[in-house]
């Protein structure tokens, strides 16, 4: 504990965590009365979930987790400074090096973006700025795949902020990393394009306000509809929301497909106190865009729905974990929290019904490990974001040691509608067991990419058919379903119905409803090491088979595009080997899909030699 | 306390409990492995008080840190015992049924008033109260001590103070409360255990009280035993001043510098006829020594047990063969007892654990197979069919009288400052301790390199730094009545004006016991290393005058 914060480091983190209470917390010291007597403790650990808010102030203040503002943000909130430091850098948004420049530009060249001249565009960043690390970084998936290639940019300074660019073009080259003037990507109906068409408008549930509603204004969306589904819910009372969540058979948008009715109940039963609910909006599959385009032009709407949850699970705090790449969500849903909070549809009386429940907004910093419910919830309570073992499950042991309901934001939109048309009604939308409606991210070879909204049990013919086809003298090769943790199929089996029967039927998974399409222009190869290089990027190396089955999957990928070493049949043996133990053996769906997308990749498009 | 040695609790009550009270302990970094039994308690919901002159990193983590003034715990003690008792918390049916002199000792803590304990201590009269409150309506309550309260010269004082709160609250015997002194090492409990004290058979028989255990001693040796207490360290070190004491066989230990006064110490060493060393490492005082025998290690190199804190005898194996000509204690003194007439043969440890198995009613039921079986047995264990102690005194809360046994007395403790007392011409209260990365004189830890391990310096608040006009790394002459030395200065957020802190874990650098007293208590024979008063001045700068204030 050597380095001193600067004052300006000092005024950023006081600004997240208050003035401090005495000189042994990073205040001014005052020994004639603290000479002799000291508080902290427990009181002080309390607050290491605002760990990683004191960081996002740091980094954004002066550009990186420097040694004094680190040190400074430990003396408050007691913790170790190797400790926050482990922290900090678990996540990729966080720099522990004083930055070359005050906007720092984040280039996705993932998968989606790859298709799209991301490649091109990192060039013309070398050229300009030299080689990746100081002034510009490659990034994974930035969640703006409709609208690729893309851009993330981290502005330095107090009053900065991060701002997404999409799509990203040459002369954003010189002008982002100058801080100069941009066009920021605005909220932008056109990433759900159903929504433009006055056919398909009527049809829409989970997008219905999207393009219509203003995003800024509670007023607005109460003229739409909204808020009557609270109202509906408070009129039921708890046990009756679960029993129409029930009815419904809302299965999880986030993968997992979990009776979102059954955790419900489990989570409002446990007898400790306080209960939490986390919507989770870390949504980070590569592909996966949907949750960002309804939070930023439908807040209310996701914040309606979690205060439903609360009430329904006797939840009085609830969380919305947002990835840190979407700033512009961000915004919009603090806006939108404080007018619900004005308005009373959060506080200690919503709706004058004696109801209570608030909502905080944590921010995630770069990790797609944090999209785990697990991890997420040690990355709010300033951990690194490392998954928990399961049992126990968080339904008894969930946030900060408690009772907590969690699901996505796919999910929690879903309720209003549950309550808007009753659970059996909407129970008899989709197949027998995939009810309702689900939104997919189409991306790639397709004309209008965008968020579809289509019934469960739609075939992937009929979706691909809203977005267009390849541009014109290419053909489809490939799609990727669920995203990075999915798997690929090929053009023979578009008659797949996106439903999770159809779906386990044909043994892959719809995933986070990544629907990303590939032409046969596509270097399929360069697209599979890209998976394999984000899953070996993306894990957070907390068990052996992941940390080392995601370097060694790479590693042979990599071999066998060289040609090197020979034996393909060996090294493609390897990969099944490596895929086995990490999905048996892994802690979390992390190790567990790793290998996916590229054994199916190797398996039915024959990439690298394999069988097909 | 009341007749066993050790400390009440197991280590694992202290991650059950409600309340922690660590008072002149630092043990984040001076008992790290029980602290992490403490941080176990911590994450289960235990609030933690440190009572300490120090904001040690143990502090740190507590709830409430009490900087009380360096020697003043009995006065804190007797003020918070005031108030238990004014508020009507103390456990009335426990002290009737279990104690006796409870009226003694309310009577002489009544002039304690919550403003006279801030006066003396430091401490604001209601953080006093907060920890008298909180300590008494504690369901469970575990205090902890360490060199802090027992390296003064009223140490047993001291101690008494604090059982004194255990018994008024009802906090000792139960699971989960208890009266714990820490013990260093892993072996210091187990050395005492084994005889390895002046006044004590192995189990803590006693020589001159128990003529029966001596006897059976007598039979089982084949000797006889005087009947009377031997020396403590600090009396044998009179008793070479007086030239009563002229050869010493010292093993495993230091003295050369581990002692207070260290000018003293090495010159009384140097004046024995005979000095005996038997050590693994070249000690200071090894290298004074008439003959040195070469030990092997007790870990890894021999085969043995060991005792920790939580009275917890645990099997240990031997793994190497001691280097060159080392060899077991146990050897030596065998081979030493032949040469002086006594034939022992060549007895093997486990023998000897046999031996003590059959002689102390405490370890009766430890044989090695069970040692081995369950992990280590806490004592008492009496038979073969025992399961080991989790919790002493137990037997405090029976209502049988006859199962009750003795009552446990209150100590009426007065308050005595600190011996060397501060003057204008040595204003600075110097306490001295211990880090996380060595080990006392650094015998054994200061050959493996520590990144965490800074020189010896003598550490001041930032506040009389500035009145010194030094910073990190001056040089400054730190005086006391006894010598002087010269240190480097570090600058320490941790301490107050007027407070200064010195390690003794570098002798070769600063021989930091040439400024403290010898001044000990006459009941456990230990010296006041935490207060000596000292002046300070800055070299090689302007000069100031010596320690004005």
């Amino acid at each position: 504990m050597s380095a001193a914060p600067t004052e300006e480091e000092r005024a950023a983190v006081d600004d997240v965590l208050g003035r401090p209470e005495s000189g042994w917390h990073g205040g001014l010291r005052e020994i004639d009365v603290e000479g002799h007597v000291g508080f902290g403790g427990k009181a002080s650990r309390d607050r290491r979930h605002l760990l990683l808010p004191a960081l996002h102030a740091l980094q954004r203040a002066v550009g990186w987790i420097s040694e004094g503002g680190l040190n400074h943000v430990c003396e408050r909130l007691d913790v170790a400074p190797a400790d926050a430091y482990g922290v900090a850098t678990f996540y990729s948004m966080f720099r522990t090096e004083p930055p070359a420049t005050n906007a720092i530009v984040h280039v996705c060249d993932d998968i989606a973006c790859r298709t799209k001249g991301a490649e091109a565009v990192c060039a013309q960043f070398e050229r300009a700025h030299g080689p990746a690390g100081s002034k510009w970084e490659r990034s994974n998936c930035l969640g703006l795949c409709e609208r690729a290639p893309a851009a993330l940019v981290q502005m330095v300074g107090i009053g900065g902020s991060e701002v997404a660019i999409s799509p990203v073009n040459e002369h954003h080259v010189v002008s982002l990393t100058d801080g100069g003037p941009m066009s920021a990507g605005g909220v932008d109906a056109d990433s759900a394009p159903q929504t433009r068409d006055a056919r398909t408008r009527d049809d829409l549930r989970l997008l219905r306000r999207v393009g219509v509603v203003d995003p800024r204004s509670i007023d607005d969306y109460r003229a739409n509809g909204g808020y009557e589904a609270l109202r509906t819910a408070i009129e039921l009372g708890p046990s009756g929301v679960i029993r129409e969540v029930t009815d419904a058979k809302l299965l999880g948008r986030g993968g997992a497909a979990f009776p979102t009715g059954v955790k419900w109940q489990a989570v409002a039963t446990q007898p400790a106190r306080p209960h939490y609910f986390v919507c989770n909006a870390d949504e980070s599959e590569p592909g996966t865009f949907k949750d960002r385009v309804l939070l930023e032009n439908d807040p209310f709407s996701v914040l309606e729905a979690l205060t439903i949850a609360g009430y329904a699970t006797a939840a009085e705090r609830g969380y919305v974990y947002i990835r840190g790449e979407y700033p512009l969500a961000t915004r919009l849903l603090e806006q939108a929290i404080e007018q619900a909070r004005a308005r009373g549809f959060l506080g200690d009386d919503v709706m004058g019904e004696g109801v209570r429940f608030d909502v905080e907004i944590r921010r995630g910093a770069g990790a797609y490990i944090c999209g785990e419910e697990t991890a997420l919830f040690n990355s709010i309570e300033g951990r690194r974001g490392e998954p928990r073992n399961k049992p126990p499950f968080p339904v008894t042991h969930g946030l900060f040691g408690k009772p907590t309901g969690i699901n996505n934001v796919e999910t929690l939109a879903n309720v209003l509608e549950i309550l808007r048309i009753g659970g059996p009604a909407y129970a008899a939308t989709g197949t027998g067991d995939s009810t309702g409606t689900r939104l997919f991210c189409l991306s790639g070879a397709v004309e209008r990419p965008g968020v579809y909204e289509v019934e469960c049990g739609t075939s992937l013919r009929d979706l691909l058919s809203l977005a267009g086809p390849p541009p014109a003298g290419r053909s489809l090769r490939a799609v990727l379903l669920g995203g990075a943790a999915g798997s690929f199929v090929t053009p023979e089996e578009l008659d797949l119905p996106l439903s999770f029967e159809g779906a386990r039927a044909a043994d892959v998974t719809l995933g986070s409803g990544v629907v990303m399409a590939f032409d046969d222009t596509a270097d399929m190869e360069d697209i599979v090491l890209r998976i394999a290089a984000f899953f070996r990027d993306e894990s957070c190396g907390q068990c052996v088979p992941c940390r080392v089955g995601t370097v060694r999957q790479e590693e042979a990928l990599h071999r066998l595009s060289a040609g090197t070493n020979g034996s393909r049949v060996r090294e493609l043996q390897l990969l099944s080997d490596v895929a086995q133990v990490m999905r048996d053996a892994s802690i979390c769906g992390l190790g567990q899909t790793a290998s996916g997308a590229v054994q199916s990749a190797i398996a039915k498009l024959g990439v690298f030699g394999g069988a097909a | 306390m009341f007749g066993a040695g050790g400390g009440t609790s197991s280590y694992e009550e202290v991650e059950h409990t409600d309340l922690i009270v660590l008072w002149g302990s630092n043990a984040r970094e001076t008992h790290p492995i029980f602290f992490h039994h403490v941080l176990r308690g911590i994450r289960g919901g235990a609030r933690m008080y440190v009572v300490d002159p120090r904001r040690t990193t143990s502090a740190e983590w507590a709830d409430t840190w009490l900087g009380i003034d360096v020697g003043s715990d009995i006065a804190l003690s007797n003020t918070m015992a005031r108030e238990i008792i004014r508020a009507g918390l103390h456990n009335r049916e426990f002290i009737e049924r279990a104690t006796v002199g409870f009226d003694e000792y309310a009577a002489s803590v009544e002039s304690w008033t919550l403003e006279e304990g801030e006066r003396v201590t430091g401490v604001p009269a209601d953080v006093i109260r907060d920890l008298a409150h909180a300590y008494a309506r504690a369901d469970r309550a575990i205090l902890c001590w360490t060199l802090g309260i027992t390296e003064h010269h009223n140490a047993v004082d001291n101690v008494l103070c604090l059982i004194n709160l255990g018994l008024l609250c009802g906090h000792v015997g139960r699971y989960g409360s208890g009266l714990n002194p820490l013990r260093g090492q892993n072996n210091v409990q187990g050395g005492g255990d084994m005889g390895a004290i002046p006044n004590k058979l192995p189990g803590f028989q006693d020589i001159e009280k128990d003529p029966e255990a001596r006897a059976r001693f007598e039979v089982a040796w084949d000797c006889a035993i005087p009947p009377r207490y031997g020396k403590h360290l600090s009396a044998m070190f009179e008793a070479i001043e007086h030239g009563e004491l002229t050869a010493l066989y010292v093993i495993g230990e230091n003295p050369a510098q581990s002692e207070a006064d260290a000018g003293r110490a090495k010159r009384l060493l140097g004046s024995l006829d005979t000095l005996i060393v038997q050590d693994i490492l070249m000690t200071a005082t090894a290298e004074m020594a008439d003959v040195v025998f070469p030990a092997a290690s007790s870990w890894a190199e021999t085969e043995g047990t060991v005792t920790n804190s939580e009275r917890r005898v645990q099997l240990m194996r031997k793994a190497l063969d001691p280097p060159g000509q080392a060899r077991d204690d146990i050897w030596i003194v065998a081979q030493l007892a032949r040469c002086l007439g006594r034939d022992w043969g060549d007895p093997t440890p486990r023998q000897m654990w046999d031996e003590l198995c059959s002689l102390s009613p405490m370890h009766r039921g430890m044989s090695y197979e069970r040692l081995a079986d369950l992990g280590g047995i806490q004592w008492p264990c009496p038979d073969d069919s025992h399961p080991g102690t989790q919790f002493l005194h137990a037997r405090l809360w029976e209502t049988d009288p006859e199962a009750r046994g003795m009552p446990a007395p209150f100590s009426v403790v007065v308050f005595e400052p600190p011996v060397d007392e501060l003057s204008d011409e040595f204003p600075i209260r110097l306490t001295t301790g211990r880090r996380l990365d060595s080990y006392n004189t650094g015998v054994q830890s200061g050959l493996f390199r520590s990144p965490m391990r800074a020189r010896e310096a003598v550490c001041l608040s930032p506040e009389d730094a500035v009145r010194y006009g030094v910073g990190d790394g001056d040089r400054v002459r730190v005086t006391s009545r006894r010598g002087s030395v010269e240190a480097p200065v570090r600058v320490d957020r941790s301490l107050r004006p007027g407070l200064a802190f010195m390690t003794l874990h570098f002798p070769d650098q600063v021989e930091t016991n040439v400024l403290t007293i010898d001044a000990w208590d006459p009941k456990s024979g230990t010296a006041e290393f935490k207060a000596s008063a000292v002046r300070i001045e800055p070299l090689e700068q302007p000069a100031v005058t010596g320690g004005g204030q």
